[in-house]
């Protein structure tokens, strides 16, 4: 009984998993620029693979493999956050712009503020 | 010293963690290996208050309980906004001031930032942040400074 | 269950590669390369419960650091090789 409840728990948090990856990989091919498909990125670096990942963790059989995706999850989390960051701000040093221009310009005006 | 001895409890853990087997020859050959990386980050002086942040032990979870639900909530959000198309999202700069007090501080708030989808701390000079959010949204969220006042509390 | 999640897996690599090779931007280009590391260490976990019995997690471990190195590795690489094209700009 108990066996049933934690299969089908898993399973649900492996569905939304792959439901929040796959809308994040199909967010890197629909945005207009580079800033924004950063956000798509971190879609499935966040939720899509933690959920994954907890969704593992209701499988296992030793406490050992737990600890071990316990510590895949933590790194995961922690790295993607430097990564991005580290290459949001390589592209912005680089002299790549965020875009607000274009359409999108026209319905705000102007640029709320420029990175130095 | 109680950092050295929190850095050592950390590695021993881990090493045991990754092992699995726990015959007296590996115990001795963890032993040495933590003593070997203890000795080398006390020669580096990096073991201090900002790599072993003992201060934050029982102020932290609280907070990440708050970010784990702050990270749920905008990623429906920004699944959302994918699937609707290019016509629903407003990308902006905007400017954030951390409050906090310490480095350590302003860097949990940054990389808090960036966990949180819709927004991507993008460059940190002295306390100004530059975010980059996805929508006017997620913007506003973070201009009324809920995230940077709990950081706060975490640091106290 | 296993099988299926790693086919959604699988497609999502699909989908990074396509941005890393049309990628207008190099750094479009690691962001989807940084993206297809993070899904891989996924795939081998998952693969590895597919398999019945885990015994390669400590790869997927090794795999997100070497990942996480390379990236940082490869950005530090165009930081300073580009870094005077943009002051002559």
């Amino acid at each position: 009984m108990v066996a049933m409840i934690l299969d089908i728990g898993s399973w649900i948090l492996l569905l939304t998993g792959s439901f929040f990856c796959l809308t994040g990989g199909l967010g890197l091919l629909r945005f207009p620029d580079f800033f924004t498909r950063i956000h798509a990125a971190s879609l499935t670096d966040t939720l899509g693979a933690s959920l994954i990942l907890i969704g593992l963790m209701l499988q296992v059989d030793s406490w050992l493999t737990f600890v071990k995706l316990m510590l895949i999850l933590l790194f995961s989390l922690l790295a993607g956050t430097t990564a991005s960051h580290a290459i949001a701000r390589a592209a912005l040093k680089s002299g790549l712009r965020p875009l607000t221009a274009a359409k999108l310009a026209q319905q705000r005006g102007e640029s709320s503020s420029k990175p130095s | 010293m109680r950092h050295i001895l929190a850095l050592s409890t950390m590695l021993s853990a881990f090493w045991l963690v990754n092992s699995g087997h726990y015959k007296p020859l590996l115990l001795f050959f963890m032993v040495v290996s933590v003593l070997l990386v203890v000795g080398l980050c006390h020669a580096l002086d990096v073991v201090d208050g900002e790599s072993q942040p003992l201060n934050l032990t029982f102020t932290i979870p609280a907070y990440w309980l708050w970010l784990i639900w702050q990270v749920v909530i905008s990623n429906i959000d920004v699944a959302r906004r994918v699937w609707m198309g290019v016509d629903s999202i407003s990308p902006q700069v905007i400017m954030v001031t951390a409050d906090q007090k310490s480095d350590l501080g302003i860097v949990i708030y940054a990389n808090s930032i960036t966990l949180t989808p819709g927004t991507v701390s993008i460059d940190l000079e002295g306390n100004q942040i530059s975010v980059h959010a996805l929508t006017e949204q997620s913007a506003a969220d973070l201009l009324t400074g809920e995230m940077n006042r709990r950081v706060c509390r975490v640091e106290r | 269950m296993f099988a299926a999640t790693s086919l959604a897996l699988l497609v999502v690599m699909g989908l990074a590669l396509a941005r890393a090779f049309g990628g207008p931007t190099l750094y479009d280009r690691i962001l989807a390369v940084n993206n297809f590391g993070t899904k891989t260490v996924l795939l081998i976990a998952v693969m590895d419960f597919l398999g019945g019995r885990p015994a390669f997690l400590d790869i997927a471990i090794v795999y997100a650091l070497i990942n996480f190195i390379a990236i940082i590795g490869v950005l530090r690489f165009f930081e300073y090789s580009t870094r005077k094209d943009v002051e002559e700009d």
